[in-house]
């Protein structure tokens, strides 16, 4: 278990609920129960506390915590006979994302999202979830895929942005990008997409634009990082604290301002605290938006789509 | 010292000091500096007439040039609700927006109109760099919507002149919603069986380029300028390595298949005339200047009505 910056005071007292609970391990005639008891009740307090109501710096940090489900974790536990399917019959197959098809209670539908990897070596293998051109293409290969064959599309969204490198500028970042919007909003089919960490700029649109969008508690989703957007404004990338704050990205703001159609509760701590819980819960919660959707035919769903992008901005935080 | 040093001279001094005399006569090209005859400069739309360097034209004057006549209608734009996140840097937004429309004279970054070019009826949109670096905020995505919403109205074909810097942060996610919402627009030209013409002028970056930028049917762009996703700085930084000459500038994409053509903005209103007319199944043009329509377009029914 990490711990963050702001969770220092807890690493403390679990830090020393453990290693009395390893001392009473070690030495049978001590009795530590009280006293870990008394440690445990400080700890859940003080857990309870610093996320009641965390800052967006905060969440952007939670977001990205290293430890968090990854969308490879959601589609292990939630889908049945995942088949992944690779490649976009173009250059080569991108590794930071990863979908196929798949059951979602026995339905057939096609799962896409990005992937972070959890360890150094699947973190370069999978470019830390920033996508190539080729990663959008794909991506619009399998949604094109489940239009053809009547399944719905489910997007999981965790990904800093697209990758800013040579190449992938080269071989059209900005177009796969684009085109990969278009295919959301000319899909016959329902999509619902999930913010499950962080939602980042073109490269989260580029799969988020769906029917329905649901985000995790503490996931986040801004046009810019908070780094970056203090770098600009602030000319000073220390400034992300203020940054993030301006930006509006935490899920909370992002329902107000109709942006969001759901926000998904994680367990106490976050995500990365009780992984199964929160996977559960991102699982409950995709079945029901593809529920609402039932029995929309094509167009409706098209239409339902555009009309509510049209719509936007009419909410205001003012 | 007479009466005349004293008094006669400096009052005649200030009376020529005041005489109205334009600032700018001579504008140097940023590219060769060459100094420019500022007459001889906006007759060539701000083409460098010794090295061909394309400099920033406003919306307004680009409108100028390209309907017959100067001659062009405002589509009417829907004001977004001001400040949606209350952002507040180290400026509040509403007061850098102020600070703009009182530096160009313009509400926002994005001018839509329509009008006839060469006899062509056309609706045309063109985004305002001097305005916030042309960002896309929910005016621009507005902006968007209008000029397509009204060429389907009008069965026209929409041309649209990008350039911006990315997304207004200000707007926050508001404004990283425009690039759905602008593929949208483009989603309902392409479903009236409608043209939809980009070019491409300097710089078109970000979440512009990754939407609405990179969805014409057919893609040009003006000479030398520089298109891309993620700006060569950030890339630098990100591969610590020295980029090619010429990376994500127009030629440099026309040769990596991104791009249809690479046209200069003196050629550019034959070429749009060209290719729209062929697009619209209307016989060839008569080349050259044309006078203005009769009537001021506006008048014109919608298609369907006829």
């Amino acid at each position: 278990m990490q711990y963050l910056e702001f969770e220092k005071p807890l690493a403390e007292i679990e830090g020393k609920a453990n290693e009395l609970r390893a001392m009473a391990t070690a030495n049978q005639e001590m009795d530590v129960k009280a006293e870990a008891a008394a440690l445990d009740k400080k700890a859940s307090e003080l857990l309870t506390d610093l996320y009641k109501d965390l800052s967006a710096w905060r969440k952007c940090q939670v977001a990205r915590h290293p430890d968090r489900p990854h969308c490879k974790d959601y589609i292990d536990a939630l889908f049945t006979e995942y088949t992944p399917l690779a490649g976009d019959r173009n250059f080569a197959d991108d590794h930071a994302v990863m979908g196929g098809i798949a059951r979602l209670d026995d339905r057939p539908v096609v799962v896409i999202g990005q992937e972070k990897g959890s360890d150094t070596k699947t973190r370069i293998e999978r470019n830390f979830g920033m996508a190539r051109p080729e990663g959008y293409r794909k991506a619009i290969r399998l949604m094109e895929l489940a239009d053809k064959f009547n399944m719905p599309v489910v997007t999981l969204v965790d990904t800093p942005g697209a990758y800013p490198g040579k190449g992938a500028e080269e071989r059209g970042q900005s177009e796969a990008i684009a085109r990969s919007t278009q295919k959301c909003l000319q899909l016959g089919v329902p999509l619902v997409s999930v913010i499950i960490g962080e939602g980042g700029s073109g490269g989260a649109v580029a799969f988020a634009t769906a029917n329905k969008l649901a985000m995790l508690e503490h996931s986040v989703y801004s046009v810019i990082s908070p780094e970056g957007c203090a770098s600009i404004l602030w000319k000073d990338a220390e400034k992300m604290r203020e940054a993030a704050e301006a930006l509006r990205l935490t899920a909370q703001d992002l329902k107000k301002l109709g942006v969001i159609d759901h926000i998904i509760k994680e367990p106490l701590g976050g995500a990365q605290r009780d992984r199964e819980a929160a996977i559960a819960s991102v699982g409950k919660t995709v079945s029901t938006l593809l529920g609402e959707m039932d029995g929309m035919d094509r167009s409706a769903l098209i239409q339902q789509r555009r009309k509510k992008f049209l719509e936007m901005g009419s909410k205001s935080l003012a | 010292m007479n009466w005349i040093s004293n008094y006669v001279r400096p009052k005649i001094n200030s009376l020529f000091s005041r005489r109205e005399v334009p600032e700018n006569l001579w504008r140097k090209c940023d590219e060769c500096g060459t100094m420019l005859f500022h007459r001889e400069l906006t007759d060539n739309l701000n083409v460098c007439t010794s090295c061909g360097h394309h400099m920033a034209i406003t919306p307004r004057e680009r409108f100028d040039n390209l309907f017959d006549g100067g001659i062009f209608t405002e589509v009417k734009v829907k004001a977004p609700v001001a400040d949606p996140l209350q952002f507040k840097d180290q400026k509040k937004y509403p007061d850098r927006m102020k600070a703009a429309q009182k530096n160009t004279g313009e509400a926002e970054a994005m001018l839509v109109a329509e009008g006839q070019m060469g006899g062509t009826p056309i609706v045309a949109a063109a985004q305002d760099f001097s305005f916030m670096g042309g960002s896309m905020g929910m005016y621009v995505g507005n902006a968007i919507v209008a000029a397509a919403e009204r060429a389907v109205e009008l069965g026209r074909p929409l041309i649209l002149f990008s350039a911006a810097g990315g997304a207004r942060m200000q707007e926050g996610i508001l404004s990283l919603m425009q690039m759905p919402r602008s593929t949208v627009a483009v989603e309902m030209l392409k479903e009236a069986g409608l043209p939809y013409i980009v070019v491409l002028t300097h710089p078109t970056t970000g979440g512009v380029t990754a939407s609405y930028a990179m969805l014409g049917d057919v893609q040009i762009a003006e000479p030398n300028a520089l298109i891309c996703f993620a700006g060569p700085r950030v890339i630098e930084q990100t591969i610590r390595e020295k980029l090619p000459e010429g990376f994500q500038r127009a030629e440099y994409l026309l040769d990596h298949g991104m791009l249809d053509r690479v046209t200069a903005r003196t050629e550019m209103r034959d070429e749009l005339i060209t290719i729209i007319r062929m697009l619209m199944g209307q016989p060839p043009a008569i080349k050259g200047e044309l006078p203005a329509p009769a009537e001021p377009a506006p008048a014109e029914e919608p298609a369907d009505k006829a």
